[in-house]
């Protein structure tokens, strides 16, 4: 039982942290949304006045900006479906008992201590690359002309490098998941005349729902972010065929520099992040409830 | 029908051989219980019967076919878990309908089915609360209401009641008894506490290190137990088994006498000092070190006035002493 004055001693004693993190959080998107109405060039001479929502109308006219929102949602949402469902299967594979568990779990888990940049770098030169890749001289065994992942399919190839340095993450969390169901529950499910797909549908997968909730909200978080991947293989290209909201807010910010732009693009992704969390909340948030 | 017969069962972890070789016959409607202390093989002979584990060799026949090689599914078993293995994301009507829908059932049929099982076992008002928020006794219930409803040919239970509390354990003990009462289907039954294998069992197998010590109903191995072992596991307090001297006057290597077999006389043949007593009203469970050096325990009546440090006398009643050769089996 708390009586008021402990309440309100307890209060004042987190009180600080609070404020620190406040003015963390706020003193950022603060400037940012100030710097947004501004007209901020550092290549111009003028760089002062308020200008509005040109900024953002910049972006809203721009036909690459709809391109890069649905690259953006495309490519949290492809990774999310790789990752999950691969991470499924993964996670179910590696808890049957084999020899050197514990090695095969370390060499699943290896690719997400892979730093962004050398993952996509990795993949470009040794994996993608149309006369060196392994990829092509797959393709060329075949007698089959290698394929331009990066030229022909940008988004879909860094969908593939970012899922694959994702796919640990999940499989790990997947797999704690799936080693704390009882294995009683699963024999009674056996009993129960349940098949293997239906004790999957039945049983596993409602255990494991908890789990892949939390595996989705994180990496949601995470790839909506991506950067580093693009920028090190395609660069947002051909065109703008790979660019994403981050991508291009960077293009405009150090590229252009212009920094009114970018603030504006970064109070959108800002916006578009919480349209997505909302979204989420409300689709899978009450899978987090006890 | 539910008649299970097990030939030359043996079971084998790696180079461990857990059950060496059992052969066992049960017959329909019978209440079996195994008991045996823990890590005598009990809980595993149940798990090769049910199919979760399959037997390195021998035969176990189901209602006079070979079951040996059929998943657990097709045996026509039920069990019920120590942990009751409920699903938790599902209802309780889930619960008990999930073999029937997995049976393939219409919707129709497994409600009727739910409801009778429920009626059965007092479940009606709680059909759609989820496992997490029943009690203990509820949730046994039921993992015995999803084993009812799929009318099996035998149930088997594996220490369905030791996550309970002691009042509860008894009640349910009872409902167990009298559900096998009503049901009259084949019913196997682990447990490590031999008061549940004497208040429940037709048919009593005690099981050591993998072994059956004896087979027989619960005063047959009450009053004749085949060996050492279980003389000395069945009956509560423990039966006194004493050595040497006394016992070679018996011609028996160990000679038994049970708690309430001793009576406290002047002129008794054993002489000794009432150590520890334990009253619980309807008897007192007194610990009598003999001047010989053995410690006996000794039932009376509740109102015994005995003290700690009193010298005592016990006289075995007549015909009450069993004897063991050097072996550990019963002699004749």
């Amino acid at each position: 039982m708390s009586t008021q004055s402990s309440r309100l001693a307890a209060r004042v004693m987190v009180a600080p942290s609070v404020v620190l993190l406040f003015i963390w959080m706020a003193v950022p998107l603060a400037m940012t949304l100030y710097y947004s109405f501004r007209l901020y060039r550092l290549l111009s001479p003028d760089r002062t006045g308020w200008v509005g929502f040109t900024n953002y109308l910049w972006f809203f006219n721009s036909p690459d900006f709809w391109l890069a929102l649905w690259n953006t949602l495309a490519l949290v949402g492809g990774v999310l479906i790789i990752t999950v469902m691969l991470g499924i299967l993964i996670a179910l594979l590696i808890d049957q008992p084999v020899k050197g568990q514990g090695m095969l779990r370390i060499l699943v888990i290896a690719p997400f201590f892979v730093m962004p940049p050398v993952a996509a770098s990795i993949w470009e030169n040794l994996f993608m690359h149309p006369q060196n890749g392994l990829l092509a001289a797959v393709a060329r065994g075949f007698g089959a002309q290698p394929i331009l992942f990066l030229e022909e399919y940008p988004l879909l190839s860094v969908i593939g490098i970012v899922s694959w340095e994702w796919l640990p993450f999940a499989t790990l969390i997947l797999l704690t998941s799936l080693q704390s169901l009882s294995s009683e529950q699963l024999e009674a499910a056996e009993m129960d005349g349940a098949s293997a797909l239906n004790r999957l549908r039945h049983i596993i997968l409602p255990h494991m729902t908890r789990a892949i909730t939390v595996v989705i909200l994180i990496q949601t978080i995470f790839l909506l972010g991506i950067f580093g991947e693009i920028f090190t293989t395609t660069q947002g290209g051909p065109g703008s065929a790979s660019t994403t909201l981050p991508y291009m807010i960077f293009k405009q910010a150090i590229a252009a520099k212009d920094i009114g732009r970018a603030a504006a693009g970064g109070i959108i992704a800002v916006i578009l992040a919480n349209i997505v969390a909302y979204f989420l909340m409300r689709g899978i948030g009450r899978h987090l409830d006890a | 029908m539910g008649k299970i017969t097990l030939q030359h069962v043996n079971k084998s972890f790696g180079e461990v051989a857990v059950i060496p070789d059992i052969n066992l016959q049960i017959e329909d409607g019978e209440f079996v219980v195994f008991v045996g202390p823990s890590g005598c093989g009990k809980s595993t002979l149940l798990r090769l019967i049910a199919g979760l584990e399959d037997v390195t060799a021998g035969r176990i026949d189901i209602d006079g076919t070979d079951a040996t090689h059929l998943p657990p599914a097709r045996r026509g078993l039920a069990m019920v878990f120590q942990s009751y293995a409920l699903y938790p994301h599902m209802t309780v009507r889930k619960n008990i309908a999930f073999p029937l829908k997995m049976a393939g059932l219409s919707e129709e049929e497994q409600e009727k089915k739910v409801q009778h099982a429920a009626r059965i076992l007092n479940l009606s008002n709680y059909l759609d609360r989820r496992p997490g928020q029943l009690s203990g006794g509820q949730r046994q219930r039921v993992a015995i209401g999803r084993a009812i409803v799929r009318e099996p040919a035998a149930f088997l239970f594996d220490e369905p009641l030791s996550n309970l509390d002691a009042a509860l354990r008894v009640t349910m003990r009872q409902e167990i008894t009298e559900l096998h009462q009503s049901l009259k289907t084949t019913m196997i039954y682990v447990t490590h506490d031999q008061v549940e294998a004497m208040t429940m069992a037709d048919k009593i197998v005690v099981l050591n290190a993998g072994n059956i010590e004896q087979v027989g109903s619960p005063l047959d191995l009450y009053h004749r137990p085949a060996n050492l072992f279980v003389a000395g596991f069945i009956g509560s307090p423990r039966m006194n088994l004493i050595e040497g001297a006394e016992a070679a006057r018996h011609q028996a290597a160990t000679i038994g006498i049970r708690p309430e077999h001793l009576d406290i006389t002047e002129g008794g043949p054993w002489q000794g000092t009432v150590g520890l007593t334990e009253h619980l009203g309807s008897d007192t469970f007194l610990k009598v070190t003999l001047d010989t050096g053995e410690l006996l325990t000794v039932r009376a009546n509740g109102e015994v006035a005995l003290r700690h440090g009193d010298r005592v006398a016990l006289a075995p009643q007549q015909g009450k002493i069993h004897r063991f050769g050097p072996d550990g089996k019963a002699l004749a």
